[in-house]
């Protein structure tokens, strides 16, 4: 079985992000190579087009460089994965902040309960 | 460059009725494409007419660049709708029957799918179930080295494990160059793999567009669209 997807977003967004994801994470590492576009592919059982339309957005993101001989790699720059973290970051907490507002929790609701999951949660 | 498939004006009657009203489209090489549309909507009889099974009423349809006939046919994989093979013949039978028509066609790639579809060559193809018998079938066609793979209703009958196994199967193995046509109703199994959907209603092409606008412009999947457009 192939990857999860959302029904609402393009489906090269949606594996764009989870590369994203996985190079901010440091799951795959800095200055190492990403898996070729058939193989990643055939894993989320996905057309290869759409792969390869994610790894160009990648590289517009300087996330992903392409190696002169062929072959991609996550970028070597520091700041740069740093820069789509926080961006992540920032993405989840506008969704997670929507939410508790239209919830109906006060900003320092809101914080006590972040401090409560941070120390006790899982 | 021509186009693996093209269609002008493309009409098809049958008596009154019009399976294919005047559908222009040009289909690229290196691409996945649905054809979907709602039971008798002409998604068979354009398949058809690709595969140089049946002849345009009017109108006119290119296979790269060429009119259907003998040159077309070696560069057509064409799966119908309905079983094809000699049910007296074994499973190595039509490999061999395969081999003999087929110059693109590739043995041992084919023995490899059923290896691994763990369907025994020996096996005579009546013997066989029925969703066995439309794997052997899409084993066949896939395994030819074609410039446009006509598929009609690949997945129907098979099993959801299967059913991964054939989609893989079929983005991993169509060259660059080539087209792959596939026609079901069955849109969230095989919308991961499509480039581009055509949707085609009483035989008029209403839309053709790739798979990742559609979730762009409508904020849907193409199975969810689908079910707005063709609202019974």
């Amino acid at each position: 079985m192939g990857w999860m997807f959302e029904s609402n977003l393009p489906i090269y967004l949606q594996i764009a992000k989870r590369l994203e994801r996985e190079i901010v994470s440091g799951k795959i590492e800095r200055g190492q190579p990403i898996k070729s576009v058939r193989d990643l592919a055939s894993e989320a059982a996905v057309n290869p087009n759409t792969v390869q339309r994610a790894m160009q957005e990648l590289e517009n993101r300087h996330l992903v460089t392409v190696q002169r001989g062929g072959g991609r790699f996550v970028t070597e720059d520091e700041e740069t994965i740093k820069a789509a973290g926080k961006r992540l970051a920032e993405e989840g907490i506008h969704t997670f902040a929507a939410t508790m507002k239209h919830l109906g929790f006060s900003k320092e609701e809101t914080l006590q309960l972040i401090e409560e999951e941070w120390n006790y949660g899982v | 460059m021509a186009y693996n498939l093209e269609c002008t004006a493309l009409t098809k009657s049958f008596g009154t009725i019009r399976a294919l009203d005047n559908v222009n489209l040009q289909l690229e090489k290196g691409k996945i494409i649905g054809l979907l549309g709602p039971n008798g909507s002409g998604k068979t009889t354009l398949l058809k007419a690709a595969a140089g099974l049946l002849t345009p009423t009017t109108g006119q349809i290119l296979i790269g660049g060429h009119q259907p006939g003998e040159e077309t046919k070696a560069m057509v994989s064409y799966l119908p709708d309905r079983n094809y093979l000699n049910n007296s013949m074994k499973v190595s039978e039509t490999l061999d029957l395969f081999e003999d028509f087929y110059t693109d066609f590739d043995r041992a790639k084919a023995e490899a799918m059923l290896d691994s579809l763990h369907i025994d060559r020996s096996q005579k193809y009546k013997s066989l179930s029925k969703g066995t018998k439309e794997k052997v079938q899409l084993v066949l066609v896939m395994a030819r080295r074609a410039r446009l793979y006509l598929l009609d209703e690949p997945i129907g009958g098979v099993d959801p494990a299967t059913r991964d196994y054939i989609l893989n199967t079929i983005v991993s193995n169509y060259a660059e160059d080539a087209t792959v046509v596939i026609s079901t109703h069955l849109i969230t199994d095989i919308e991961p793999v499509l480039d581009e959907v055509l949707f085609l209603k009483y035989g008029q092409l209403v839309l053709h567009s790739t798979a990742d606008q559609i979730r762009e412009e409508h904020g849907k999947s193409v199975d969810e669209y689908f079910r707005e457009v063709f609202r019974c």
